[in-house]
């Protein structure tokens, strides 16, 4: 199946020896001249990039504060040395966040600090840790900052706070300063700037797909079930990543999401214009581009005229909507107050739960035994509800609502413990498959525990990167690669939909609070 | 840029075995790029790698998972139109191999 070792899945994880420079051969695909300048990058290395290199880092050191003290403040404690799972799956120790850091963090020590330039200019900048600044360092960082997804599990057991993926954010921006980029993430980008989604899907496209949807869904359930999209005055946009339209498993999760806003009586629409939850934006932490995607937004829901702005289930989408949505397009005075700004669509079907106004057929699920696996940027880098650990607690609040076989994997590798699925913060890539496949080993380790012991059948999740990358890398472990599942399928295909007739003229969306 | 040898010409293809023009494409470069892969083309691989083709030439994208498995199941019979079914005529996945071999550019994004 592959030219490289699949990791075992042993029963008691164990911390491997390492093996020095096992991974220093992977390395995406590099963006040519058109998909560079297409997002305001330059084409190709460009001349002195050392120089421009470090302007960049100052320019970042600038901007964000948290980036200035990440690269002062590690004492080399060791604490984290044994938490990314690429590390785990590969046994390279350059896939220690520790280690991965500081191949900024020496650069940084021999350009910006004093005892760097001074025993740099003796010719010994490996004193202090220090180093200078060359073409293989250059290329150790486009390979190992494309061997990080930008999870942050390092993060919650440093002591300090330490967050790598924020150094991997700002490694791949100045790469790209100097015309360094990642041929997918970039290309990407410039598809959901121009067409309006990851995918390229053109409005007819789409439409056509939506359609096709409402007649599956029709002939499923004899229920007319709606998809609409661009439709003004709609009470709710839903945004939600382009792979809920193209793709298996995730159009179960849109079909999910229609079918309890059908059931809501909600008055909701998708929009052609903003088409993609996802902002890649962020996985090359390129501010600018971030900020351009999460405008189509704000242009869609200022054109649509509609009142709420409402999630897929995609992980990072979330992170940027959650924590950052209002700086890159607020200010939303322009939508309804009373209800979160934006809301994902786990806490939607959750209020309607809670408030009893959908009912479920839990027996339709019997034939799973379902786990959950926490998206990273769902479960470190926002929240959801109005509770702390509500993004823990209202995904699996809605699966228990959907259904009777519930377990959790070990305690250590969920919730802000989860292990990352192996594909996430743009490396969901075919040139990246080796490490993908080898960094899902700690995720698959855990997840054939609950297989073995507990009769799980099924992986759920609320994310489009994981539930694409399970897809691909469950077989590698013996899985098959239909064990991956939307939340929302299991809530689509448990509730029971009340034979209403003629509703997409649908009342006010009163049902919630 | 690295090239395939169809029917006496040179085409471009991407890294990862793409055309880079989609106009450069014949019927031959899809049973150029199976046979490299170790696959004969039937007649089913032939139904899909057509549909692909009209599909794109209205749309311009492949189609999407639940688009193709009902026009094959429409065509072909309802007990074909699944993944299911699709994975085994193309194990890599219908969405990129049997792009592919249909010339179409590879889907990008979150699949």
């Amino acid at each position: 199946m592959a030219e490289y070792e699949i990791p075992e899945l042993r029963e008691i994880p164990i911390i491997p020896k390492i093996k020095e420079g096992v991974m220093a051969h992977s390395s995406p695909f590099v963006a040519k001249a058109p998909i560079q300048t297409a997002i305001g990058f330059p084409g190709e290395l460009v001349d002195n990039w050392e120089g421009k290199l470090l302007d960049k880092m100052d320019d970042l050191r600038g901007r964000y504060r948290s980036l200035q003290v990440y690269l002062d403040s590690c004492v080399k404690c060791g604490a984290c040395t044994d938490k990314c799972h690429y590390f785990l799956g590969t046994s390279d120790p350059k896939n220690m966040p520790v280690a991965r850091q500081d191949l900024m963090r020496k650069v940084y020590r021999r350009y910006k600090t004093f005892a760097g330039k001074f025993w740099g200019k003796l010719g010994m900048p490996w004193m202090v840790g220090a180093a200078e600044l060359n073409k293989d360092v250059l290329d150790d960082w486009y390979s190992y900052f494309h061997q990080c997804s930008q999870c942050r599990r390092c993060s919650v057991y440093c002591p300090y706070g330490i967050d790598t993926a924020e150094i991997s954010m700002a490694a791949r921006e100045m790469m790209d300063s100097v015309g360094v980029g990642q041929k997918y993430c970039n290309e990407i980008i410039g598809k959901a700037q121009t067409v309006g989604n990851n995918l390229g899907l053109p409005q007819p496209a789409l439409y056509d797909t939506l359609e096709g949807l409402e007649e599956e869904v029709e002939e499923d359930t004899g229920v007319a079930v709606k998809f609409p999209i661009d439709k003004k005055g709609s009470d709710i946009l839903l945004v939600t990543p382009s792979a809920d339209f193209f793709a298996e498993p995730h159009v179960d999760g849109l079909i999910g999401y229609a079918k309890v806003f059908h059931e809501a009586g909600a008055s909701w629409t998708l929009s052609s214009h903003a088409s993609e939850a996802a902002n890649f934006g962020m996985f090359i932490g390129s501010y600018e581009n971030m900020r351009t995607l999460s405008q189509r937004v704000r242009k869609a829901a200022l054109d649509l005229g509609v009142k709420r702005i409402i999630f897929g289930e995609c992980g990072h989408a979330w992170r940027v909507a959650y924590s950052f949505l209002n700086t890159l397009a607020g200010p939303w005075d322009f939508l309804d107050q009373n209800y979160p700004i934006p809301q994902h669509i786990c806490e939607y079907t959750y209020d309607l739960i809670q408030n009893d106004k959908i009912k479920f057929d839990k027996s339709e699920n019997d034939h799973m035994t379902i786990t959950f696996h926490d998206s990273c940027n769902v479960a470190r880098a926002s929240r959801m509800g109005d509770k702390p650990g509500g993004q823990f607690d209202i995904p699996r609040a809605v699966i228990k609502a959907a259904c009777n076989n519930y377990v959790d994997m070990p305690e250590d590798t969920i919730k802000e413990a989860t292990f990352c699925c192996g594909g996430g913060g743009g490396i969901l890539t075919d040139d990246l498959m080796e490490i993908r496949v080898k960094g899902a080993q700690p995720r698959m380790e855990a997840y054939k525990r609950v297989v073995e012991e507990k009769g799980v059948t099924n992986l759920a999740a609320i994310c489009a990167i994981c539930k694409a990358q399970f897809s691909k890398v469950l077989p590698y472990y013996g899985f098959g690669m239909t064990d991956i599942i939307s939340v929302h399928q299991l809530v689509g295909d448990a509730l029971i939909l009340s034979d209403a007739a003629g509703d997409d003229d649908s009342d006010d969306s009163d049902g919630e609070e | 840029m690295s090239t395939i040898s169809v029917n006496g010409k040179e085409l471009e293809v991407d890294e990862e075995g793409y055309l880079t023009n989609l106009n450069d494409w014949v019927p031959e470069v899809a049973t150029y790029m199976a046979k490299d892969e170790g696959t004969e083309l039937s007649e089913s691989h032939w139904e899909v790698i057509n549909f692909l083709r009209e599909y794109y030439e209205e749309y311009q994208i492949a189609p999407a998972v639940r688009v193709l498995t009902k026009a094959i199941g429409k065509k072909l019979g309802k007990d074909k139109g699944n993944s299911k079914y699709l994975y085994e005529l193309f194990p890599y996945g219908p969405g990129k191999q049997a792009c592919k071999y249909a010339g179409l550019p590879k889907p990008t994004g979150c699949v």
